[in-house]
């Protein structure tokens, strides 16, 4: 069973956002590695592999040409990796980044392709969907649960107030939630192994793409910051006063009970 | 030429869904500024009496699509309808409410009509150059956005639950019954069960109060003081990602940046320190309390109101008194 991982290069969780101008962020030393939820869907596949054999391969865009989080995921076990990166991309949105992905796996032989639910950084959660649409299979977002049955999988996927199980065809294009399964800590020897490991990096022209046809359909204008919150005000007194208090406040002045 | 603003309205058990209520009222705003219909298009079966809902909302129009195929939401039947939908009239704009459903069938709509989305926004505006532009929380509510652009045809956006106010605008909507031809490509994922969850608490995303716990709410027993609380309220129980981490909570309940954003009237943070992660998630509330030992945690820097003291002593005079005040 081969499996395409889809993988994407953040900031660390707990990084500081500077602004370099209104449509620039500012990325002098940030600590980057992979997308956390990207990580549980490294470790399916890996799971994947261990059951049925194949190939785990990690796929990733990022307009500069960085090799931190697939590193990352090879030395979590993935087999090999392929990068695309280009100035162009830059400006790239959620249809540039489905074009390019697309098109880098229909150049690969796979089972399933995963990928976490979102990324941390714009948490659009459109990726996937897209590469499914370009690639004409189903997709499944915001998975728990997975079950190889054959050729196809039966997955419980979160919703609203519930739970659905789905029956997919595979190939098919599954994401992962946090709660998917907990992932492994890459050992040194393979830290070291990964660093041997093929990571193939190709621009939009190796794919045979030109910027118009992944040209971004949505742009960002301008980044601001939001309105600080402020700390409001702590209500001292015996627990009883304070919680009288409180509910008194909730009902009288801020009017939200 | 008017071309039309459309939402995409979720209906559960016989009504619409409150997020998709909201939407519309946005729509009808955004509608009357720009001198444009405002379209509701639901999906379903059996549904032809929710037009007067979506009407009472401001809806000018209402498609509806009645196939038993499109009974329960699949990926893929639904992004057969609306795509075609989409394909024969033309709207300028489709707005969908950012749920579980709105997530899934947005971006695969918008693909199917090589369209641009913008997701999770938390505001909306009517501009001369874009039509129409986006603010959406990026890089965990850090920083905002400003997206558009008018090479988006249409142009698409999934709006955050309790981003805007669903406010009645009556008007008697034109109905349009439409038909639907759905792929058979589309029909390759079955739904084999529906799963409701356990407890029949209003969903997080949805509720005008949420009580959370993090770690300071010690254990599973703990949360059930915290329920209590929300029982009075009527509030839904989120949690922190540690108090979910511990097995303590469903990761269905988890806010922040791995779990869901809420943006309730009123969030009650017991026991929750207030990391970064967390903050993401929740700091679109109206008010938000902070019940924390430690009166150097983070949660109160973003408090409206905090109380410093032990929350198992808290939080049960807390419902005391909302008790008698909502009695």
């Amino acid at each position: 069973m081969n499996i395409v991982v889809l993988v994407k290069q953040v900031f660390d969780s707990e990084a500081k956002i500077i602004l370099k101008n209104t449509t620039q962020i500012d990325d002098t030393g940030v600590t980057q590695g992979m997308n956390l939820l990207d990580e549980n869907a490294v470790e399916e596949a890996l799971t994947l592999k261990q059951k049925f054999g194949g190939e785990v391969i990690l796929v990733s865009m990022n307009p500069v040409k960085t090799e931190k989080a697939l590193r990352d995921a090879l030395a979590m076990g993935a087999d090999r990796a392929i990068l695309i990166t280009d100035p162009v991309l830059q400006n790239a949105d959620e249809f540039t980044a489905a074009q390019v992905l697309a098109k880098a796996i229909s150049t690969l032989n796979y089972d399933v392709i995963l990928s976490g639910k979102a990324s941390s950084d714009y948490q659009a959660s459109q990726v996937p969907a897209r590469i499914a649409e370009i690639l004409g299979i189903p997709h499944v977002n915001v998975v728990v649960n997975i079950d190889i049955q054959g050729d196809k999988a039966v997955v419980t996927r979160e919703v609203d107030g519930g739970s659905e199980i789905i029956e997919v065809p595979l190939p098919s294009i599954i994401t992962a939630q946090q709660s998917l399964n907990t992932p492994r800590y890459p050992t040194v020897p393979n830290i070291m192994k990964a660093k041997k490991k093929e990571l193939k990096v190709l621009s939009l022209a190796d794919l045979g793409l030109t910027a118009d046809e992944v040209a971004a359909k949505m742009s960002i204008l301008e980044y601001s910051l939001p309105p600080v919150r402020k700390a409001g005000r702590i209500i001292s007194g015996d627990p009883a006063q304070a919680s009288a208090e409180l509910a008194s406040l909730l009902q009288s002045e801020a009017k939200v009970i | 030429m008017s071309k039309g603003i459309w939402v995409f309205v979720e209906q559960t058990q016989g009504n619409i869904r409150p997020a998709s209520l909201e939407v519309l009222s946005q729509g009808a705003k955004l509608a009357a500024e720009k001198g444009e219909d405002l379209a509701a298009v639901i999906l379903g079966t059996g549904i032809g009496q929710l037009a007067s809902q979506a009407g009472l909302y401001g809806a000018d129009k209402v498609y509806i699509a009645d196939d038993a195929k499109l009974e329960s939401y699949t990926t893929g039947a639904y992004t057969s309808a609306l795509a075609q939908l989409i394909k024969e009239n033309g709207p300028a704009l489709v707005l969908f409410a950012d749920t579980a459903i709105g997530k899934d069938l947005a971006p695969r709509t918008a693909q199917r009509l090589s369209t641009g989305l913008a997701s999770d926004c938390t505001g909306l505006e009517s501009d001369p150059a874009t039509y129409v532009t986006f603010m959406r929380p990026v890089y965990s509510g850090e920083v905002i956005a400003r997206v558009g652009n008018l090479s988006a045809d249409p142009i698409m956006a999934t709006i955050r639950p309790k981003t805007f106010e669903a406010v009645e605008t009556p008007k008697t909507p034109e109905v349009i019954n439409v038909a639907v031809t759905i792929d058979p490509a589309d029909l390759r994922a079955i739904l084999k069960e529906a799963i409701k969850a356990s407890s029949d608490r209003i969903d997080l995303t949805e509720a005008a109060i949420v009580v959370s716990g993090g770690r300071g709410v010690k254990g599973k027993e703990g949360f059930a003081v915290l329920e209590e609380l929300a029982d009075v309220l009527g509030a839904a129980v989120g949690s922190s990602r540690a108090a979910v981490e511990e097995g303590w909570t469903e990761h269905s309940q988890q806010v922040g940046q791995t779990g869901k954003m809420v943006a309730p009237t009123l969030y009650i943070a017991c026991g929750i320190s207030g990391a970064m992660q967390h903050l993401a998630g929740m700091q679109g509330s109206k008010f938000i309390v902070g019940i924390n030992k430690d009166p150097e945690a983070n949660i109160f820097a973003v408090a409206d109101y905090g109380i410093v003291g032990d929350l198992f002593e808290i939080v049960p005079l807390l419902k005391d008194e909302c008790k008698k005040l909502l009695a």
